[in-house]
């Protein structure tokens, strides 16, 4: 082969730097600084931190911001491993799958909250250290990120068409080129979409995930968090507007910075493109291409991937594996198995309610189930509510690409509002006008999670075939009958979609929105959340446990009973073939 | 081809000895795909499986190349019994079987990288792949920018790059148009006489009869239920082969003869009742919409059949795939519109009847044959004329098929009983309940 018929991007290999290879050395080295910078306070002592109270003033948020952006961070990467690992071995694994899977239903359906209750565990791993605390925060922030990636994960590396599968073990790769070359690209567009979630799921979070208080122990790490709740102790109404200011633009960077590449990369990984359908673009990710140093490293990184393949033989021998595998495989183990896995289940059940009933009474199981009901009550009407206003909204905007584009941005950066930022309004305003909080602080709940119904709807508006518009102006269908004949029906599975995602969060929210505070004001609602909340402030182990499996099983009852009968019905009618 | 040494050349290099291969069915019984399978593949020949849809072929296919191990039997791959994916047994797709998110180049080079070979050599060895397939240029698109025929073209580049003894191709040109298709086969056929090729043989799954009759060197053709060869067919037609020549038309009328033929053991000729397929419930249906039987018998009627056509003419008159053709072709027969025999088919009485008549005649013939001649039609009319509701889940009778079929032919031979009682008006069925009954929704 003669070298002038090679490929340009084959031989393009010495290195020159470029414009954009300026640009990419000033963000990489402004980011090793950062991480130094912000990783700076997590090794201090914790009698130092407590001596340094947080600061309200506006140039202290730089830091915070800082502190809790890195948090996010760690906390994305923790769940990106954890992602990788537990969903890939649900996949992967028939035995292993049979309890991971519900077990990840499950912990997808526990407040975040209930997980502070680790917070005494990580401070005793480190005594008298920060890092234990920011273990702390960090772990509650991945509770709020790692289990809706796993799912994703999970089913894509469940839904790999057959023939590529077929296609990597012809072509003899080993199970490390398998994954990196196959399985999590196959897996990327879905999983990025899900970290995107994650991380505005996370900022509702972090307020409760900085400002720590279970029983006795309270930790406050400083970070844009602790800031919030100071503000909202001080009833400081300029900080509070500092503070979203500063959300916002972390926000912002994150978005430019992180997942905009990573959209516009994963749309590269489709496996077919729809006609009319353009890829997203990023400056960032134009930069990455361009730039000859990062390709030097995306090559470095490639090299590493080819490194963990030896260098076999021509003549591979015939392997005994599948010899091995058959007496693994065969039933006995399954049944072994199996029995194992209802003994430790009722092991646990023992200790749990050995654990809840040494401190609670049976009459007030029932008082936290009906609390659970009013809860349950709640986030149905929200819900309805929310339904009634973003589906029109949705389907008007979906219709229209060039609002589209300007709504979902928007939409998105208001699902990572915290409603904690929004509690001065409402607790002066309940108790201005002499409200009810059984009623008045229930929006707080759906405050982050109705996004997601006007986002699938939206989604889902704008998929509606050109086709399928025309024929119905076509046949002058109009008004009421257009809404319920073409719209509605077109919408209805992304609507489910989101509707599934909104009452979980609802749910999710309802601890942090049932009480609400501002200054020395605070106003409790009736429900499963402030149950629970108030049990996690007074330190009572018991009640927490108890909160956290009655609202558990609350969600998961809920999705198997209306939830998932639903999806499925939304799935079989409107799919077409 | 690559010189080797000779003795390796009169060996064969793959020696497929009784393959079964089963699939336990929930009830715990056996349903057998593949039965006693034979088949030797000499360097330097091109054989092809043929076969209808469910024959299994795709099944052999994989266990050759060791994906999916037979239940009985043993695969010889030079001497040595295959236990999982071979080397130098190489694989072409029918949906390509790229990865979008790698390049020509990537795509091409992945066989070579899980080998650990140093990457001078690996791009020499996928740059030449690419240059001799036809792909020049190419290199950095990713397979969403391609057409389906170049896409197949980096299918093939990529099983070439590893210098494979055997490729494996599962129905490799069914996904494209028939242009694309051809020119793709031609030059297939044009590196493999030229000796260009770094394989010693092919083995080519098909339904395309023409496309295993220009291809390749012998045939094998399988019959269903369970798979198994049927017939062998030599084809010593010197390349290149030209589809009008009188005697590839005479081979492939009698790949026809082969595929219509009774399977062994069946009596050849008989009582009537005898010659048709299907006796119990238990018969897997294959879905043939009422539409193509409609057309396929107005056809046959009219001249110059006049009742009674060659089944290779009447294919390409209505261009229809063999896996569309046979089906219909059974079906007509199962419902005694048909006789096929000798790669013809011949309209019954009624099946003329059926072409002359109105909607309204046609459907009333349909629901009488079908009655009487589809065991599993009656079986759900019955059911829903004994119940006061007149009205039945369809898990009932999926579970009742689940007892004699793999669960998607049980779904399949719902579906086509569903279809036809819904032409015939036997029954109703309802998706969202997930129910059949004898309303009428008119």
């Amino acid at each position: 082969m003669r070298i002038d018929r090679l490929p340009i991007s084959v031989l393009r290999t010495r290195y020159v730097p470029g414009g954009w290879d300026v640009l990419a050395f000033v963000l990489v080295f402004a980011f090793f600084i950062y991480l130094a910078q912000a990783a700076h306070g997590l090794t201090g002592s914790l009698t130092r931190l407590e001596a340094t109270p947080i600061s309200l003033a506006p140039t202290a948020l730089f830091g915070y911001a800082a502190r809790t952006a890195l948090r996010m961070l760690i906390a994305m990467l923790a769940s990106l491993l954890f992602t990788f690992t537990y969903a890939t071995l649900a996949a992967k694994s028939r035995r292993a799958e049979v309890i991971l899977i519900p077990l990840l239903d499950f912990l997808q359906s526990v407040p975040i909250l209930g997980f502070s209750i680790t917070l005494v565990f990580f401070l005793q791993l480190t005594p008298g250290r920060v890092a234990g605390a920011e273990m702390a925060a960090i772990f509650l922030i991945f509770t709020s990120q790692a289990w809706n990636m796993a799912f994703s994960f999970y089913h894509s590396l469940r839904s790999i068409p057959d023939e590529m599968l077929e296609a990597a073990r012809n072509f003899q790769l080993g199970g490390w080129l398998r994954f990196w070359r196959l399985e999590v690209p196959f897996g990327m567009p879905a999983l990025i979409w899900n970290m995107m979630m994650s991380m505005s799921g996370g900022w509702f979070f972090v307020v409760v995930s900085e400002a720590m208080s279970v029983g006795n122990t309270t930790v406050t790490l400083p970070g844009v968090g602790s800031y919030i709740a100071l503000a909202i102790e001080q009833k400081n109404l300029a900080a509070i507007g500092w503070a979203i200011a500063a959300m916002v633009i972390v926000i912002l960077l994150f978005d430019q910075l992180l997942f905009r590449p990573l959209t516009a990369s994963a749309d590269w990984f489709r496996l077919e493109q729809e006609a009319g359908f353009t890829p997203s673009r990023s400056w960032a990710l134009t930069m990455m291409r361009r730039s000859r140093f990062l390709g030097l490293v995306a090559r470095a990184f490639a090299a590493m991937l080819r490194a963990g393949v030896k260098s076999r033989p021509a003549a591979a021998a015939a392997t005994p594996v599948a010899r091995t595998l058959v007496a693994w495989n065969s039933r006995w183990v399954d049944y072994g198995w199996y029995t194992a896995l209802v003994l430790i289940g009722l092991g646990a059940l023992w200790k749990t309610a050995y654990f809840v009933l040494g401190e609670v009474r049976f009459a007030e199981i029932g008082h936290v189930i009906v609390l659970g009901c009013i809860t349950l009550l709640r986030v149905a009407v929200l819900i309805a509510i929310a339904t009634l206003i973003w589906v029109p909204i949705g389907v008007w905007v979906g219709l229209r690409p060039r609002v589209a584009s300007l709504v979902q941005p928007i939409a998105q950066l208001l699902a990572a509002f915290p409603a904690n930022l929004l509690f001065p309004i409402v607790v002066s305003a309940v108790v201005l006008f002499k409200l009810t909080p059984d009623i008045w602080l229930s929006p707080l709940m759906i405050l982050g999670t109705q996004w997601y119904i006007l986002f699938n709807v939206i989604v889902g508006a704008s998929a509606i075939a050109a086709d399928l518009r025309y024929a119905s102006e076509n046949l002058g269908v109009r008004g009421w009958l257009w809404w319920r004949r073409v719209a509605l029906p077109a919408v209805f599975p992304f609507y489910v979609t989101g509707a599934i995602t909104a009452s979980g969060g609802s749910w999710n929210a309802s601890i942090v929105a049932e009480v609400a505070s501002w200054g020395k004001e605070k106003l409790t609602a009736h429900g499963l959340g402030a149950y629970i909340a108030e049990a996690t402030t007074a330190g009572d182990f018991q009640r927490t446990v108890l909160g956290i499996v009655v609202l558990s099983l609350f969600v998961v009852i809920v999705n198997r009973l209306f939830w998932r009968p639903l999806y499925a019905r939304a799935e079989r009618k409107f799919r077409i073939s | 081809m690559n010189a080797t040494a000779p003795e390796l050349n009169l060996a064969p290099l793959l020696d497929v000895h009784s393959v079964c291969k089963s699939f336990r069915k929930p009830d715990g019984d056996e349903l057998v795909v593949l039965e006693d399978v034979n088949l030797t593949l000499r360097p330097g020949e091109i054989v092809g499986l043929l076969g209808r849809s469910g024959s299994g072929k795709s099944t052999l296919l994989r266990s050759i190349a060791g994906l999916d191990g037979p239940t009985r039997g043993v695969v010889n791959y030079l001497g040595a019994p295959v236990s999982g994916p071979a080397r130098g047994i190489a694989m072409v797709f029918q949906s390509f079987a790229l990865f979008p998110w790698l390049t020509v180049l990537e795509n091409v080079q992945l066989g070579l990288e899980a080998l650990g070979v140093p990457v001078p050599e690996m791009r020499k060895r996928s740059l030449q792949a690419i240059d001799l397939i036809g792909l020049d240029g190419f290199e950095s698109a990713y397979p969403r920018e391609l057409s389906g025929g170049m896409r197949q073209r980096v299918g093939f580049a990529r099983a070439l790059v590893v210098h494979p003894n055997i490729l494996l191709m599962d129905e490799p040109f069914s996904a494209l148009d028939v242009l694309t298709a051809e020119t793709l086969r031609s030059d297939f056929l044009d590196l493999w006489g030229e000796g260009q090729l770094p394989i010693k043989s092919v083995l080519l799954v098909t339904h395309n009869i023409e496309e295993a009759v220009q291809m390749c060197d012998r045939l094998l053709i399988f019959s269903s239920n369970p798979g198994r060869v049927a017939s062998e067919i030599p084809i010593d037609l010197p390349q290149p082969r030209h589809t009008q020549d009188p005697r590839f038309r005479a081979l492939i009328e009698r790949v026809y003869v082969e595929m219509t033929a009774r399977p062994r053991g069946e009596p050849r000729a008989g009582p009537k009742s005898e010659r048709f397929p299907g006796t119990g419930i238990g018969t897997t249906l294959t879905h043939v919409s009422s539409n193509v039987l409609t057309g396929l018998m107005e056809a046959v009627n009219e001249p110059p059949y006049n009742g009674k056509a060659d089944l290779p003419v009447i294919a390409e008159e209505q261009h229809l795939e063999v896996d569309e053709l046979f089906p219909a072709a059974e079906a007509l027969q199962l419902l005694r519109f048909a006789e096929v025999e000798g790669g013809d088919m011949k309209l019954t009485e009624a099946g003329v009847q059926f072409a002359r008549g109105e909607t309204d005649e046609r459907k009333k013939l349909f629901a009488r044959h079908l009655i009487t001649y589809v065991p599993l039609a009656a079986h759900v009319r019955r059911v829903l004329d004994e119940r006061a509701s007149h009205s039945a889940p369809k898990s009932r009778f999926f579970d009742e098929l689940e007892d004699y079929m793999a669960e998607d032919a049980a779904e399949q031979t719902l579906r086509t009983i569903i279809s036809w009682g819904r032409y015939a008006e036997v029954f109703a069925y309802d998706d969202n309940r997930q129910a059949f009954s004898l309303e009428n929704p008119a």
